[in-house]
């Protein structure tokens, strides 16, 4: 019998840790179909006595510009990284050369550093660019910094493609966009997949690059519109909550539909080689 | 027909100078974005570039002196170890007591793991949100116990005030005193109670992170190894102390480098939950930097700060990176 008694410990922990991984998601669901009389901070356990979206009403029409902006924002850096890091990572597998190996790493390092180091010259530069202030310069500024990981993710992923097929194919005088177009690009989905999820997700829940290229609210993406409501005082509580999970239904969205495709790409930007 | 050596070596040289060419534009963004910036970043710190005017009159380290004594900069650095130490640590526990679990053969282990993996996908700000209200000090967590009718829980979560530190009277101030640590009995080196709730928020949203990587890292390893130990009349427990975790140790150390030069720079959270805290007692560099820089004009100071937020994240993160890359040559 011992080993049953294990079995219902090991669920009994694990279903612990649900709930309480899932607690935030309840107060969040509760507290937006509350109506505005039931919302007292006391009753914030409490279900709601019947389902009411005023919240979510309320949220949605402080924030549905600003999550138009993070959506016109985060489809082109998404989309031009994607292909920046599927070229970087073609070239970096199968066409080396002398020093690519060190170059590859001085790109590493740059998805690692606080980008606090960068900020003061990003901010100089998007001014004299004059695309400061506009969802462009923060376009600009997460597909630089979106290099060394896009890359990295499909410089992993091509290195699974044998090198014998595009040596092959530059003997029989393939050039290297044919090579690329015939035979790299096809197998390409999964990594694009990955890699569109990853930016995708990391882009629209940016806050610092968002709240530092961007001082025009009419101008600025979905979480710095929610830190700004949650930092007003004006703004009651369940606004404040209906509002996050409205901020973070898309990632959410992508995260449930394809959810293996984000496992991957953690586990690439975690464990290099 | 013949087969032409040179001409081949030729045309794929060129093709090679082709390839070279197309990450020409990757590589002239990161240098200039990412080194460039970081130079033109270190400039502005030994300036004296002090209002909304740039002025790049050299002052030496004078910024980096300042910064050293002045007594924010002294909390922020006590903040960040102490939110590194508890954040990774519990990442870690956390992270590995439920991947040594799940690796039970458990069923709906898929289900557990998305739930326990949800929260990376969402934003710090919005964690920041949820949190605030969840631990806040008359509603969330702390009326939790009145709903089984118990007394409430009266903690002030990220309001208190509070700096836990070993007392200069008591029996170990007078030892540390002894070996020459007394400045170790002094607030400056004591446990902002608040930042735990900043702990707490965080770890919620990465130590399911740390799961994956060690459920994968598990699973990678040899099932024939843990037999023949089961075989041998090893425990459970024995396997996962003698076996799996020395054989895991790579993760610990991938997982401790990602939290730790996150930790390091944590700006998001802290903004959208408790800014800088009662006293600065959840404050950080990162915050400490936006707000001098971008609110107060003291771009040399924030500059500064910067800087020195950069060594400590590359003094994490490259010696890492130099041991992944050849660890991956050798495979």
């Amino acid at each position: 019998m011992t080993i049953r008694w294990s079995r219902v410990a090991i669920y009994t922990v694990l279903i612990l840790f649900a709930l309480l991984y899932l607690m935030p998601i309840y107060v969040l669901l509760v507290t937006g179909l509350k109506s505005f009389q039931e919302v007292r901070l006391e009753q914030m356990w409490n279900l709601p006595s019947g389902l009411r979206f005023d919240s979510f009403r309320e949220a949605y029409d402080a924030l549905d510009s600003n999550l138009a902006n993070s959506f016109k924002m985060v489809i082109p850096a998404t989309v031009v990284s994607c292909m920046l890091g599927s070229v970087n990572g073609y070239v970096l597998t199968k066409w080396r050369f002398p020093g690519s190996d060190i170059l590859f790493f001085l790109l590493l390092y740059g998805m690692f550093i606080p980008y606090q180091s960068v900020l003061i010259p990003l901010v100089k530069t998007l001014q004299q660019l004059h695309v400061y202030g506009s969802l462009w310069g923060l376009v600009v500024t997460h597909v630089v910094y979106g290099i060394p990981i896009t890359t990295l993710i499909f410089r992993n992923y091509y290195a699974n493609i044998p090198t014998e097929l595009v040596e092959a194919a530059k003997i029989d005088g393939a050039s290297i966009f044919g090579i690329y177009r015939r035979i790299v690009f096809p197998l390409s989905l999964p990594g694009f997949v990955v890699v569109a999820i990853w930016q995708f997700t990391s882009i629209w829940n940016d806050f610092l690059f968002a709240v530092t290229v961007t001082s025009n609210p009419t101008i600025q993406p979905a979480t710095v519109a929610l830190n700004n409501m949650a930092g007003s005082y004006i703004v009651e509580w369940n606004v404040q909550m209906a509002g996050a999970l409205i901020a973070a239904l898309p990632t959410l969205i992508v995260y449930i539909i394809l959810g293996r495709f984000f496992v991957r790409g953690l586990m690439a930007g975690a464990m290099r080689g | 027909m013949r087969f032409d050596g040179r001409r081949l070596l030729r045309r794929v040289t060129s093709e090679q100078a082709a390839a070279v060419a197309l990450i020409v534009p990757s590589v002239v963004a990161v240098g200039v974005f990412v080194y460039g910036f970081i130079g033109w970043s270190a400039l502005v710190a030994v300036s004296r570039w002090d209002t909304v005017r740039p002025d790049y009159t050299y002052v030496g380290l004078s910024n980096f002196r300042n910064l050293i004594e002045y007594f924010r900069f002294q909390i922020d650095i006590r903040n960040t170890v102490v939110f590194t130490l508890f954040f990774v640590g519990a990442c870690l526990v956390i992270g590995f007591s439920l991947a040594a679990l799940l690796d039970r053969r458990v069923w709906g282990e898929g289900l557990f793991r998305s739930i326990y993996l949800f929260p990376m996908a969402v934003s710090f700000i919005v964690t920041g949100v949820v949190w605030r209200w969840l631990l806040a000090p008359r509603a969330g967590v702390n009326i939790l116990p009145e709903k089984v009718g118990l007394p409430a829980l009266s903690y002030g979560w990220y309001t208190d005030a509070h700096v836990m530190n070993i007392h200069a009277d008591s029996r170990l101030g007078d030892a540390l005193h002894a070996a020459g640590l007394g400045f170790l009995a002094d607030p400056n080196y004591g446990i902002p109670v608040a930042m735990i709730s900043v702990v707490i928020a965080a770890t919620w949203q990465m130590s399911g992170f740390v799961m994956v990587m060690y459920l994968a890292g598990l699973r990678a390893i040899p099932d024939e190894l843990r037999d023949a130990a089961r075989v041998d009349g090893a425990s459970e427990a024995q396997i996962l102390r003698h076996i799996s975790l020395p054989l895991l140790r790579p993760v610990t150390l991938s997982a401790i480098i990602i939290l730790g030069h996150q930790s390091l720079k944590i700006f998001d959270l802290v903004m959208s939950m408790s800014r800088r805290g009662p006293g600065f007692a959840t404050d950080v560099p990162a915050l400490f930097m936006f707000e001098t820089t971008f609110q107060g004009n003291h771009f040399s100071q924030g500059a500064a700060i910067s800087i020195v937020m950069l060594l400590a994240v590359s003094l994490l993160v490259i010696p890492y990176l130099f041991w992944s890359l050849r660890r991956e040559a050798r495979l």
